[in-house]
């Protein structure tokens, strides 16, 4: 068959080569992030145990501090980052001004997140005078978050069909009647998917707390109001790993494990919900 | 896909279209089998094609436009366009793809306005007076000329919210209001007797025929005075079309309407008047027996002849 139509190799083994090829890459590719989640697990499994999550001594205020963290930093970037997005694809019109600003936004994207908490310490530190504690760290892990929000959020308004925008308006609603009662109802599990994902990023920056949020006490490890410092997990990661020489090396790894599990965890949860959208039918 | 909750709406239609594929022997089910409709009207409690009506005294003018023109950025899409739209009549537009008749139409209810870089010059009057005035008020005039689009859109909401989605926008509707309001317009729209047990629903669920009616239901609950159907039967089965085109001419009585197609046997079939057009210009415009039997212009003769477009 091969020599008839002149192939130099008969496709049916061309076919098999590649699928056997891109297989393997495919595995190389999963290996390490099973490889790594198994080595915490191998390295932690000594020290991981539900009275680690839950003790004072364990991982009890990291845990919390990095929950109190990330709830706070939603709770300033939503609104800011949803508002934004919904301007920029519903209200404003198109021209260089709004070409500006969402070149703007993919390059904050792309700034080192040590920046961001250098940019934190200046800002909400030292000029607003917060010192280093929960809503400096929150605002400045808003910032970070914020053009994430931003694209996921406007992704899922673009996703919303121009027909709904249409039939709502010709029915006499205003602009804004048809963005609260149609698209926003639409573009909504979108957009939590993008606020998930976000929090899962801002769980595990370690940089941008560094000067502005984390501190690490035994003493007194949960914080009174927005204005204390908190102990937050990849902070005290960081801490126990590098200037502790006498922690059981293993409570470190199981360390490592949970902040992964709980970014991984966000990850899933975000997932379901974009699967679970994905199936709905207009 | 079908629930099986919905099984139950879905049944009248089924039985219909099922009938009318036992008429329909031969492969073809084009919609481009208008006499045989006709037929089936005859017998039933709707009004046949104006044939015989249009003789008699015209109906009042609801829409007139003057010397319109409408540019997107430096296209030139509608070129000085004059037509009158009358009460109690269908009017069709029909063309080739890309002519302009769905952006006139979009002139009527200010819809192109949401389309950024499009500009419109001339005069549109409603009931003699302008639509592009500085008084104009969009939400008014929205509600006063509703649109049924291409691509039947009803929201992801219920059935009954769908209906009560525009008087909603409007006013807070107490509980019996919004029953009797729903009621009357899918009632108005055909639709009730397949739904009126399934109001709670997801609009999603039903046909495309009968979500196509939805929205025409959906149009009826604000009264508006005007209909614009943007080839509202154009993603619809030859059944479904059927019940759609049944359904204008039962609305007329009470409407202006004003429908773009595609399909020349359609405006044939339930249109008074006609209007060609080509490459923005309104060609010819009378009435649609004229249009049909004896067209003016060459090249609206052209085109009816299936030589263009």
């Amino acid at each position: 068959m091969s020599s008839e139509r002149g192939h130099l190799i008969d496709p049916r083994v061309s076919e098999k080569f590649a699928f056997g090829t891109l297989w393997v890459l495919m595995i190389l590719v999963t290996l390490p992030v099973f490889g790594i989640i198994g080595y915490m697990l191998y390295r932690g499994a000594e020290s991981l145990s539900w009275n680690l999550l839950t003790s004072m001594d364990g991982l009890l205020p990291a845990i919390s501090g990095t929950a109190y963290l990330v709830s706070l930093t939603a709770l300033v970037a939503a609104p800011i980052g949803v508002g934004a997005a919904i301007y920029l694809s519903e209200y404003a019109t198109p021209g260089p001004l709004v070409r500006l600003i969402r070149l703007a936004i993919i390059n904050l994207a792309g700034v080192p997140s040590v920046v961001y908490g250098l940019f934190g310490l200046a800002a909400f530190v030292i000029m607003f005078g917060w010192k280093r504690c929960l809503l400096s760290g929150a605002c400045t892990l808003a910032l970070l978050v914020l053009p994430l929000i931003i694209s996921a959020s406007e992704e899922a308004l673009r996703q919303v069909p121009q027909g709904l925008r249409e039939g709502s308006l010709a029915l006499g609603a205003s602009k804004w009647q048809t963005i609260r009662r149609v698209v926003l109802p639409n573009a909504l599990p979108g957009i939590i998917t993008g606020l998930i994902l976000s929090i899962a990023r801002a769980a595990g920056e370690t940089a941008p707390i560094l000067f502005t949020a984390a501190f690490y006490s035994l003493s007194d490890p949960f914080p009174n109001s927005v204005f204390d410092p908190i102990i937050a997990m990849p902070y005290q990661l960081y801490v126990t790993a590098t200037e502790q020489p006498h922690v059981d090396p293993s409570f470190t790894w199981a360390m490592a494990f949970v902040l992964v599990a709980m970014v991984l965890g966000l990850n899933i949860i975000a997932t379901v919900i974009r699967a679970r959208l994905r199936r709905r039918r207009w | 896909m079908n629930s099986p909750a919905t099984s139950d709406a879905l049944k009248p239609e089924e039985v219909q279209s099922e009938a009318m594929e036992h008429e329909e022997n031969q492969p073809e089910t084009d919609q481009t089998e208008g006499p045989r409709y006709e037929e089936d009207f005859m017998s039933g409690p709707v009004q046949t094609s104006s044939a015989e009506h249009e003789q008699t005294a015209d109906h009042d003018v609801k829409i007139e436009t003057r010397d319109l023109n409408v540019f997107y950025d430096s296209f030139h899409a509608i070129k000085s366009v004059d037509m009158e739209i009358r009460n109690q009549e269908i009017t069709a537009l029909i063309g080739p793809s890309g002519c302009g008749k769905s952006t006139l139409l979009r002139c009527l209810n200010r819809m192109n306005d949401e389309i950024p870089g499009a500009r419109v010059e001339g005069e549109v009057l409603i009931d003699g007076k302008s639509i592009y005035s500085n008084e104009t008020d969009l939400v008014s005039l929205r509600r006063r000329v509703g649109q049924v689009f291409q691509q039947p859109n009803p929201f992801p909401m219920s059935i009954y919210d769908n209906v009560a989605y525009g008087p909603r926008l409007q006013r807070r509707l107490s509980r019996d209001e919004a029953d009797e309001i729903v009621e009357r317009s899918l009632r108005g729209a055909a639709l009730w007797d397949e739904v009126k047990d399934d109001l709670r629903k997801s609009a999603l669920d039903l046909s495309g025929g009968q979500q196509q009616r939805l929205c025409i239901a959906r149009c009826l609950a604000v009264e508006p005075e005007v209909l614009l159907m943007d080839e509202p039967c154009s993603a619809l089965d030859p059944s479904a079309t059927f019940r759609i085109e049944e359904l204008m001419l039962e609305l007329k009585e009470r409407y202006a309407i004003v429908i773009v197609t595609h399909n020349m046997y359609q405006a044939s079939r339930v249109s008074d008047r006609t209007g060609f057009f080509l490459l923005g210009e309104l060609v010819e415009f009378d009435m649609t027996t004229r249009i049909f039997e004896d067209p003016q212009d060459d090249r609206t003769d052209a085109y009816i002849r299936g030589r263009f477009g």
